[in-house]
């Protein structure tokens, strides 16, 4: 009773992407659009969860944060083109690029300090590991 | 090639009017961002994820050019490919000690995140594909140029649109809109701040008991007066030499 059988999941799955056969049809005849952009957003930002979550080498970790703030940065310029706006859609407009740049930004001061911290965790520990560093578990 | 063969070619391609270059350059882009990123994942090489996170920010910036925002992918290549990941190179480099550069994970943690981020991935997937109006075909207006507007909005002025009241906006009230200044200001302190505490933090330290060698260099008295002799003379001999 729980369970859903077979084929009411897949249209309920179909149901959730109606855009797929659209995306898949015509791939270099047809404009791209935003939900393109959505789509490599998406990706960036998945993959660099996994890799913060998985990598054990603490420049691992900075690389998967690096990942996602870029994932973000994908979706906030698509928002922001007229050049992908749809017919009667709203953009951001130059919002959404300033927005970019705050995070590119950030992104370099994160990256510095998060880089020192490795540094000075390698010098006390003479390892980058993540899961050595427990001093603090109580 | 054969005539048969170049027809079946013609009946599978569309025609070299017909195809829409834009999207071939945000194909290409985006399969070298997204394939370069899943990579970054799966290596177990620090020094080739680095690589691998060059190519993928690289093809990112590729995008912003192709959706119009020069003036971010150029600040994406500059910063980004050019400043930030040549940090972190330097990062891989300083603590890339053999037993470090590859640490491997344990196979069933591989499978957790991997079925974690694929329930993300359906979730955001169906997010993006859910609003109507992200789904239909751009108007393919490239706008004006972007970079003149975004630096007068980093100084706090808004060209690109009037306020809503303001007389180029049908109104009779002079209304400024507000632009990016204090933003700027705040995130331009931030930087300083945050390098001149990274600079701090990453310091050499200084060693609290000193080290065999000047314990020794400082107990033998007559060469390092020796020492002192040679150099003031040598310091001497430059200063001679100048003009």
């Amino acid at each position: 009773m729980m369970f859903c059988s077979a084929a009411p999941c897949a249209v309920a799955l179909a149901a959730g992407f109606p855009a797929l056969p659209l995306l898949a049809a015509a791939p270099f005849t047809t404009p791209v659009g935003v939900a393109h952009y959505l789509v490599v957003g998406a990706i960036l930002f998945t993959t660099g969860v996994v890799c913060m979550a998985l990598k054990r080498n603490a420049l691992g970790v900075l690389m998967g944060i690096e990942l996602v703030l870029n994932g973000a940065n994908v979706n906030f310029v698509a928002f922001s083109s007229s050049y992908l706006r749809g017919e009667g859609a709203a953009s951001l407009g130059l919002d959404g690029q300033a927005i970019a740049l705050f995070v590119i930004l950030l992104a370099a001061a994160e990256a510095a300090v998060a880089l020192a911290i490795t540094l000075n965790f390698y010098n006390n520990h003479a390892t980058v590991d993540v899961d050595q560093a427990d001093d603090l578990k109580g | 090639m054969s005539g048969a063969s170049i027809g079946l070619l013609a009946a599978f391609t569309p025609p070299l009017a017909a195809i829409n270059w834009h999207s071939v350059l945000f194909f290409l882009f985006a399969v070298v961002a997204c394939a370069c990123a899943v990579a970054v994942v799966l290596a177990d090489n620090v020094v080739r994820m680095a690589f691998y996170l060059v190519l993928s920010l690289g093809a990112t910036a590729g995008l912003f050019f192709l959706a119009g925002a020069e003036f971010v992918g150029a600040m994406q290549l500059m910063i980004y490919v050019g400043g930030t990941l040549v940090l972190l190179v330097f990062g891989v480099m300083l603590t890339a000690q053999a037993p470090f550069v590859a640490i491997k994970t344990s196979s069933s943690d591989r499978v957790l995140a991997g079925l974690v981020g694929a329930a993300l991935l359906v979730v955001l997937l169906q997010s993006a594909f859910r609003v109507d109006a992200w789904r239909r075909p751009a108007v393919a207006d490239p706008g004006p140029p972007t970079a003149t507007p975004l630096g007068m909005a980093l100084l706090g002025i808004r060209v690109d649109e009037p306020a809503a009241g303001s007389p180029a906006a049908g109104g009779s009230v002079a209304v400024v809109r507000n632009g990016y200044l204090l933003p700027f200001e705040i995130v331009s302190v931030h930087l300083l701040v945050v390098l001149v505490g990274a600079a701090y933090l990453a310091r050499a330290k200084r060693r609290r008991t000193p080290r065999a060698i000047d314990v020794a260099a400082s107990s033998t008295g007559p060469e390092t007066a020796a020492r002192e002799a040679r150099r003031s003379s040598t310091s001497a001999l430059v200063s001679g030499g100048r003009p």
